[in-house]
């Protein structure tokens, strides 16, 4: 799924018809009876739906929270919820869609003029203008594993390994055939002075060839 | 201690930005070597870099390895057939545990499940239109609808009433009735019609303003546009309403005055009869409504059932014409006659059980009965006209771990013959679910484990020695046949069935789950104690249920008992090797906290009970783990009771000789929250008269810490885990200092906040809020540490480990939840370091250490955001504690997410110095991150997360993790890596190809070099000539260059 960023022009122009659209009917609280309110808001998942706004299969056993738990509501096929009977005060919402990262959002509900919302995601401090919920961001739970590849072989311990010997013995032999005879002499009587068991020395008749 | 706001820094550290641990090279001075070095070293840093990510991450095709997750419901409480239908048949339950799911007829599987708030439990479920499942929850203030197929839901009204009252549904009967007709719902003292298409609000009756009535029964009969309401007010008159379905308006209302009050719940007979029992259990009332007067009629219960006492309950089963009256004797069926006489049918046991009436076609009605046999049950199923004979009479053999039959639900469905046959939900004593037909069990859930209150964890058996060569050689070929298929799958050779095979492979290895031990301890029984009193092992290599129990001890009283802690009772390791280990349970048989208790003892291989302590004399308010343990290895046990009482176990005179011996070292502690007190208790040396007996000793109050009511209220407290191994008590620092760790398992976490700040979240202003946590030390009640957190409130959940405690709360300023670590260091040993001081003996570290000292202590804390509410907080033990640790956290969308400890260490800065680096502190930042890929439960949920058990395994790298709610979950994890085994993808093929191939190598590599070496001594003297040739033509070149520019410049 690609995450359409929010400054592109189309997401942008779809999100100012929804917010003419619902402008209406997400007021985010609504004075009920008895002292409660009602918070309404919507979750939107962008890049889902025909219309761009809808809500992917895994966001099925999407839930949302009032307050850790106190509450827990559903989302419709729309993506709306709501919460009944929340007294005023500062209330804090989270949702919870399996592979989807979600900030907390605080709302102020408040007595004094009811119906007015003010939210904010607790994660950056970004102030909301009605209650519609987009995801951070998605969460990967796995690590990718790299489709096969030769470097991958190549990188692993054994790899280097027979890279390495490879090298020894294919390449070295080379080198010291390139090289010129007087100097592969003094090389090695350089060693021997220095007494480090040369590289040639090493291999099977290698030491025994002067 | 609010955490600090620091701006411009990432908000959400990814794994990148965590510097590996650093580590130092030597660079040789000798010049070949380091040349060999500079070639190896960025291969050197490839192969660190790539396995020193501190997260626990998984590839997807690993889920399943060493991992298992089941899902569960609990214990159905109402149940509603979908079977009408071609296609799934399927029926949809909700439980006790709040789930409402739709399971599959032909298996038990779960299609879909959602799991409601803890506070909104279930009232009502039904089908409305043939596709919607409709529930009814919070006492019957929400009304959903579920989409039948897939479980999205469809729409949410809610019911706002005037006052409580019991909650009732009445869905039209669907298909049949024209679409429009709505839901009725009485709730709130409301009746309240919602359209079943899109949950619109269509009209409310508000009863409150009819004086104060109680609507006990909700009728809606066929094809006519009438709902009938029958209730009572003030429990001494009938009402009954005649209310229009489409407009709400009181049609009828009739009522007539019953002096005598009534006991519980009004029963429909027919449409026009109801009856009631009086207040004193003993009459029976007859309604009947005729011409719109109300006709009352009593009949004496013991004119109709001879010498039959008090307890007389109407069994709601609605059945036409017919009704089922318990008694303490049993229960009798009663027929109402169409003149109103009332005549006694049948009498039954009272164990049966009796289902709902189950419409038949053509106006029949049937019902089934249960009843409970000697290892099997009798199922039969009647027809409500003809109760004479069985319709149907089938028996089931039943396992007696599963106890009674508590509910039955029956469906039909029509066989080829066109006869009715029937199905049969049944829920058992341990919450099992069990799905009966033609007299067998086709499928059972064991749902007892979606309720676990307790774990514990036992070692497996030790494996017999003597294994046949044959085996061996099996093996040993299927173990390379493995490999082989595994390097052809990574060498993307294989097939897409050897890719299948592969992973059945993987996933079904025989080694994870045999029934022994292995020697890196990751095969265990789990054993888990339910809310049903059962007891359930499983094994953690697949999570199958090795053995189950329903513990007689729970059951033998009448009173409800229910198991309230698990405890290792014995582990055998040097004495008593050929005992079994085996576990103590403690139950209680009441509700109250003085309410007698429950012991049984259990073998942990066989689930046998092997002791069982019925109702002992005793109540149980805290089960002490002693650590001392008798000759046969048991472990003594102090139960404390209400009374203060502290009572042995084992009751043998050689736990009592210990116990004497070691009374004076023996102390504990009790919270009483609802008094803000914590006290510490010790036992008293002299045996006073007046105990019960040997095994009972008067304790003696030591200490209390009283809380001030007014500002503090304790809302949790959090110990050490008894069994937690700490590697080292030094802790190095950068600077190559010291510091001691205070690590005491007296050392208890109590956190209290102010009495305003006690509710939920959002009903305290930040001011009156006050977050308090302290360190208490449970021996002598010393105040270790006393920390304030302004404006921040509960729910506060902890982790104690080692000498640090992690703890989450919620901070009211910042709006976000907290996380704050306080870390505790031992002054006193803190000159120790001196090395001087050492040798020369002016330490203290040869004093002896002891709970009553006063040790000097420093504290360090910090506090972070965390972004998710946290349901249990956990931390990984291992075997030896050298391992670094993680953090569990069960979080608000029950998931677990392991957080490395390095990013709760309070000695983290904001710029940290090269020291600080190398040690491996990580910078700053104000909120913990949130890696995806170190959600050990990855793409699973555990719904319901009440709790996180870790056990260590033996392999000092691992831990076992367990996490329980409605599902369950396990898995291992490894916080710094396997570093002392190879993983589980390590492809010792490949290793084996390598092995081969340099050996071939260095054989060809000989064989040449001696050939080569050969001709060079054959042809020593033309390499002098060579030589000479050589050295000639190279003067020919530099004659000739000259030659070349002169042409050159020709050109």
């Amino acid at each position: 799924m690609a995450v359409s960023k929010p400054n592109s022009p189309t997401l942008l122009l779809l999100q100012l018809c929804v917010l003419s659209l619902f402008a209406s009917s997400s007021v985010a609280t609504a004075a009920g009876n008895g002292g409660g309110y009602t918070i309404n808001g919507r979750v939107k998942i962008p890049g889902f739906g025909a219309k761009g706004f809808g809500l992917p299969v895994k966001a099925n056993n999407a839930k949302v929270m009032l307050n850790g738990g106190q509450q827990v509501t559903f989302l419709n096929p729309d993506g709306y919820f709501s919460f009944h009977n929340v007294p005023a005060g500062t209330h804090l919402i989270e949702v919870d869609i399996i592979g989807y990262f979600f900030s907390p959002v605080r709302v102020d509900v408040s007595a004094r003029n009811p119906g007015k919302v003010q939210a904010a995601l607790t994660e950056n401090r970004r102030g909301l203008n009605e209650l519609v919920l987009e995801p951070f961001k998605e969460e990967q739970y796995f690590e990718i594993r790299e489709p096969f590849n030769i470097m991958n072989i190549v990188k692993s311990p054994m790899g280097l390994m027979i890279g390495f010997m490879v090298v020894v013995v294919f390449l070295m032999p080379k080198l010291v055939e390139n090289m010129d005879p007087e100097e592969i002499r003094k090389a090695q009587e350089e060693m021997r002075n220095q007494g480090v068991p040369s590289l040639a020395s090493l291999m099977p008749g290698g030491g025994r060839s002067n | 201690m609010d955490p600090k706001v620091i701006p411009n820094t990432p908000k959400h550290a990814s794994s990148s930005q965590i510097p590996p641990p650093p580590f130092s090279l030597f660079i040789p001075t000798n010049n070949l070597i380091a040349m060999a070095m500079a070639i190896k070293l960025p291969l050197i840093l490839l192969f660190f870099s790539s396995s020193l990510i501190p997260t626990f991450s998984l590839f997807e095709d690993q889920v399943g390895l060493m991992d298992w997750h089941q899902r569960y419901i609990g214990k159905v409480k109402h149940a509603v057939f979908h079977t009408q239908k071609a296609g799934r048949k399927r029926v949809v339950v909700s439980t006790e545990e709040n789930v409402i799911a739709s399971l599959d007829l032909r298996r038990g599987e779960i299609f879909w499940r959602h799991v409601l708030g803890a506070n909104d439990v279930v009232d009502k479920i039904d089908i409305a239109l043939g596709k919607y499942v409709i529930t009814l929850s919070s006492e019957g203030s929400i009304l959903r609808a579920w989409n039948l197929p897939d479980g999205q839901m469809v729409w949410e009204s809610f019911l706002s009433g005037s006052k409580s009252s019991k909650a009732l549904l009445t869905v039209p009967a669907n298909l049949k009735v024209d679409l429009d007709s709505p839901i009725i719902v009485y709730s709130g003292a409301c009746i309240h019609a919602i359209s079943s298409i899109d949950g619109e609000y269509l009209w409310k009756k508000d009863f409150a303003s009819e004086g104060s009535v109680d609507v006990h029964q909700l009728i809606l009969p066929g094809g006519s546009d009438v709902v009938h309401a029958v209730g009572v007010t003030d429990s001494s008159q009938f009402d009954t309403y005649e209310i229009h379905i489409k407009n709400g308006g009181l049609l009828k209302h009739t009522s007539a005055s019953f002096p005598g009050g009534i006991y519980g719940e009004i029963l429909p007979i027919s449409g026009d009869r109801f009856v009631v029992l009086d207040a004193s259990r003993s009459v029976l009332v007859l309604i009947t409504i005729e011409n719109g007067q109300i006709h009352l009629e009593q009949t004496h219960i013991s004119d109709l059932i001879h010498g039959s006492s008090g307890n007389t309950v109407i069994l709601p089963s609605k059945l036409s014409g017919i009704f089922s009256l318990r008694t303490d004797n049993g229960i009798v069926f009663i027929k109402v006659t169409d003149e109103g006489k009332l005549n006694v049918m049948e009498k039954v046991d009272k164990t049966v059980v009796i289902s709902d009436a189950l419409p038949l076609s053509e106006g029949e009605q049937a019902f089934a009965l249960v009843q409970h046999g000697d290892g099997k049950i009798e199922l039969s199923v009647r027809l409500v006209h003809d109760m004479s004979s069985n319709h149907l009479k089938e028996t089931v053999k039943m396992d007696h771990e599963r106890g009674f039959v508590h509910k039955i639900f029956i469906n039909n469905y029509v066989r080829t013959d066109r006869s009715h046959g029937f199905r049969a939900l049944i829920v058992m004593e341990d919450h099992s679910l069990l799905l009966l037909q033609q007299g067998e069990i086709v499928w059972t859930r064991d749902d007892g484990l979606a309720s676990v209150i307790d774990v514990a964890t036992s070692e497996l058996p030790v494996e017999k020695i003597g294994v046949s060569v044959a085996k061996v050689e099996h093996s040993l070929f299927e173990w390379l046949k493995g490999h082989m298929l595994k390097l052809k799958g990574t060498l993307m050779l294989a097939t897409p069935d050897e890719v299948a095979a592969i992973q059945k492979i993987r996933l079904q290895s025989s080694e994870k789950s045999r029934m022994t031990r292995d020697h890196n301890g990751f095969r265990r029984l789990l054993i888990l104690l339910t809310r049903a009193g059962k007891l359930y092992a499983l094994h953690t290599g697949d999570g199958r249920v090795v053995w189950s129990t329903l513990l007689q001890s729970l059951r033998t009283t009448s009173q409800q008992c229910a198991g309230i802690k698990l405890h290792q009772w014995q582990v055998p390791h040097h004495h008593a090797l050929d005992n079994n280990p085996s576990v103590l349970v403690v139950g209680r048989c009441g509700l109250s906290l003085t309410s007698p208790s429950a012991l049984s003892i259990v073998d942990a291989y066989t689930g046998k009970e092997l002791q069982n302590m019925g109702p002992v004399q005793h109540s149980t308010v805290q089960v002490i783990s002693l650590p001392f343990r008798d000759s046969s290895e048991q472990q003594l046990h102090l139960l404390i009771d209400a009374d203060k009482r502290a009572h042995l176990y084992p009751t043998t005179p050689e736990a009592a000789h210990i116990f004497q011996r070691e009374s004076e070292n023996v102390y504990w502690y009790s919270v009483e929250s609802e008094a803000g007190i914590l006290r510490g208790y010790g036992v008293k040396k002299s045996h006073s008269s007046d105990t019960p007996s040997e095994y009972c000793f008067e304790t003696r109050n030591l200490w209390s810490v009283v809380f001030p009511s007014e500002s503090e209220k304790i809302i949790g407290t959090v110990t050490r885990k008894p069994n937690e191994v700490v590697h080292t008590q030094a802790k190095v620092i950068a600077d190559e200092d010291v510091m001691y760790k205070y690590i005491s398992k007296n050392m208890l976490f109590v956190a209290t906040v102010s009495p305003k700040a006690s509710g939920p979240i959002g009903s305290a202003t930040p001011d009156e809020s006050v977050l308090v946590v302290y360190l208490v030390d449970t021996v002598t009640g010393r105040i270790l540490h006393r920390m304030t957190h302004l404006g921040s409130q509960g729910p506060v959940h902890a982790v104690l480990s080692e000498n640090w405690v992690v703890y989450h709360y919620f901070n009211l300023r910042a709006h976000r939840y907290g996380m704050s670590i306080i870390e505790i260091y031992d002054q006193s040993r803190a000159e120790n370091k001196d090395i001087l001081k050492l040798i020369v003996g002016k330490h203290n570290l040869t004093t002896p250490v002891s709970s009553y000292s006063r040790p000097e202590v420093t504290t360090k804390s910090q506090s972070y955001f965390f972004t998710h509410s946290v349901k249990a907080i956990s931390v990984t033990s291992t075997a030896k504690g050298i391992t670094s640790k993680h953090l569990l956290i069960g979080t608000i969308g029950d998931q677990v997410l392991a957080l490395d400890k390095r990013f709760v260490d309070p000695r983290r800065s904001l710029n940290p110095t090269q020291a600080d680096k190398e040690e491996g502190l990580l910078p700053l930042t104000d909120a913990l991150p949130i890696i995806p890929q170190s959600y050990v439960t990855h793409s699973f949920k555990v719904e319901g997360l009440r709790g996180i058990e870790t056990v260590p395994a033996k392999l000092e790298s691992t831990s076992l993790v367990f996490a329980y709610g409605v599902d369950l979950f396990h898995t291992r994890i490894a916080p710094s890596r396997t570093y002392d085994s190879l993983t589980e993808d390590f492809n010792y093929a490949l290793l084996l190809l390598t092995i081969l191939a340099l050996v071939v190598a260095i054989f060809v590599t000989w064989v040449l070099s001696e050939r080569k070496d050969l001709q060079d001594k054959w042809s020593w003297p033309q390499t002098q000539l060579w030589l000479q040739s050589s050295s000639e033509q190279r003067l020919l070149n530099i004659c000739s260059t000259p030659v070349n520019m002169f042409v050159n410049q020709n050109r």
